[in-house]
C-alpha cells in the first residue's frame, strides 16, 4: 500500500472563469475586522492543556473572553 | 491527552463543521506489552498505513459501529524498551486508542495507548498554537489598552478554517442571495479551485476572501468552469449577515406583482 496523500499535502490549482471587481463600500477583507467583529467571527487555535474535557476547555475560553457561545473542532478524544 | 484543539467564537461556531471531518496528525507514545525488536515494530507500523476498520471504543461520542477511517501516514520515530514514539496522520474520527491496541494485536504482544498529543487539526498545527494562560493574558491586555493588534495575536479570522477546503468566489451580486440560502449558480462565480467535485464540502468567498458560507458541490471544478447557468453547489451552512452585501435579485412575489 503506497503512501496516501493527507488533505494538508494536496495542491490546489486556481481556476479563472470570470473577472469581476468587488465595490470597497460592501464588507471587508477578514483581517481589517473590528475588534468587536473578530470576537464574533473569529477563532483560537488553542493548545489544549492535559486534565479538563475539551468541552470545559471550550466553557474556560467562553468564560475568559465574556463570550456567549464558542464552539471547538472535534473533541480530542483517543 | 494535549494538543491543537480549535475553538471558534460566536457566530464562526458555523465554520466546525469543516473541521471535524479535517486530518488530524497526533504523536503518541505506545506500550508495547512484551519485548520485540524494533524491526518489527517498523515494519508492522508500516502495515497499517491503510483503510482502518475501527469500531469505536466502549466509551465513545459516537454510535458504535464499524467504519473505515484512512491512515495517510504512520512514521516510527523513537523506541525505547517497551515505549514506541510514533506520529500519525488520519482522517478525522480514527480512534488512536485502538489503533494502538491493533498494531498490539499484530505484533502478537499486545499493547496500549500511553501519550497522545494532537499536532495537527486541519489546517492547525500546533506550531501556532496559544495556551489558555496566554489567551487570559492577551485578552486582559487588550482590555486595557484596546489595541487590536493584541486580539489579532491569538484570534484568527473564521476563514483559516478554511485553508484546506476547495474554495468558489463569488460576485458581489451574487453574495446576499446565497446569504439568503439561495443555491449557488454558475453565472455568480468568478474563480475557483481544483478538486471540486459532486457532494464536496466547499467554501464560498467574496471576492474580499470573506466567508459567505459554506456549500454543497453539485459538479465538479472542470464542470463549473465551463457551465453558463445552473446550480453549482447548494448552500448548507450560511456564515454572513444578511445585508452585509446589496440585494440583487427580486424575490419571486415582487416579480409576479410587477408582471401584473
Amino acid at each position: 500500500m503506497p503512501r496516501s496523500i493527507s488533505p494538508w499535502e494536496v495542491q490546489r490549482k486556481l481556476l479563472i472563469k470570470a473577472e469581476d471587481k468587488t465595490n470597497p463600500k460592501y464588507g471587508h477583507r477578514p483581517n481589517e475586522r473590528s475588534a468587536e467583529e473578530l470576537l464574533r467571527y473569529g477563532l483560537v487555535n488553542l493548545d489544549k492543556p492535559a486534565g479538563p474535557t475539551s468541552h470545559e476547555v471550550a466553557a474556560w475560553t467562553k468564560r475568559i473572553l465574556k463570550l456567549e457561545s464558542v464552539g471547538h473542532g472535534g473533541t480530542l478524544e483517543a | 491527552m494535549t494538543g491543537v484543539l480549535p475553538v471558534t467564537l460566536g457566530d464562526a461556531t458555523k465554520v466546525v463543521q469543516a473541521l471535524l471531518h479535517s486530518g488530524k496528525e497526533y504523536i503518541c507514545v505506545m506500550k508495547l506489552h512484551g519485548d520485540t525488536d524494533e524491526e518489527k515494530v517498523r515494519n508492522v507500523l508500516k502495515e497499517f498505513e491503510d483503510i482502518l476498520y475501527q469500531r469505536p471504543p466502549l466509551r465513545a461520542s459516537v454510535k458504535r459501529q464499524l467504519r473505515t477511517r484512512r491512515i495517510y501516514y504512520l512514521d516510527f520515530l523513537e523506541m525505547q524498551r517497551r515505549n514506541v514514539l510514533f506520529r500519525v496522520g488520519c482522517e478525522g474520527g480514527t480512534y488512536i486508542r485502538k489503533l494502538c491496541f491493533d498494531i498490539g494485536e499484530a505484533l502478537g504482544c499486545a499493547a496500549h495507548m500511553q501519550e497522545l498529543r494532537r499536532t495537527r487539526a486541519g489546517p492547525f498545527t500546533e506550531n501556532d498554537s496559544v495556551t489558555l494562560h496566554d489567551v487570559a493574558y492577551w485578552f486582559g491586555q487588550w482590555q486595557e489598552t484596546k489595541d487590536e493588534s493584541i486580539l489579532k495575536k491569538f484570534i484568527q479570522p473564521m476563514e483559516t478554517a478554511l485553508a484546506l477546503t476547495p474554495k468558489i468566489w463569488i460576485r458581489d451580486s451574487a453574495v446576499d442571495a446565497v446569504c439568503h440560502g439561495a443555491s449557488l449558480m454558475a453565472p455568480g462565480i468568478t474563480s475557483l479551485e481544483t478538486g471540486i467535485y459532486k457532494g464536496v464540502l466547499v467554501a464560498v468567498l467574496s471576492l474580499k476572501g470573506e466567508v459567505v458560507a459554506l456549500g454543497n458541490a453539485t459538479a465538479s471544478s472542470e464542470e463549473i468552469l465551463t457551465l453558463n447557468h445552473g446550480i453549482v453547489a447548494k448552500a448548507e451552512r450560511v456564515l454572513m449577515p444578511r445585508g452585509t452585501y446589496p440585494k440583487c435579485w427580486e424575490s419571486g412575489e415582487k416579480t409576479n406583482e410587477q408582471a401584473r
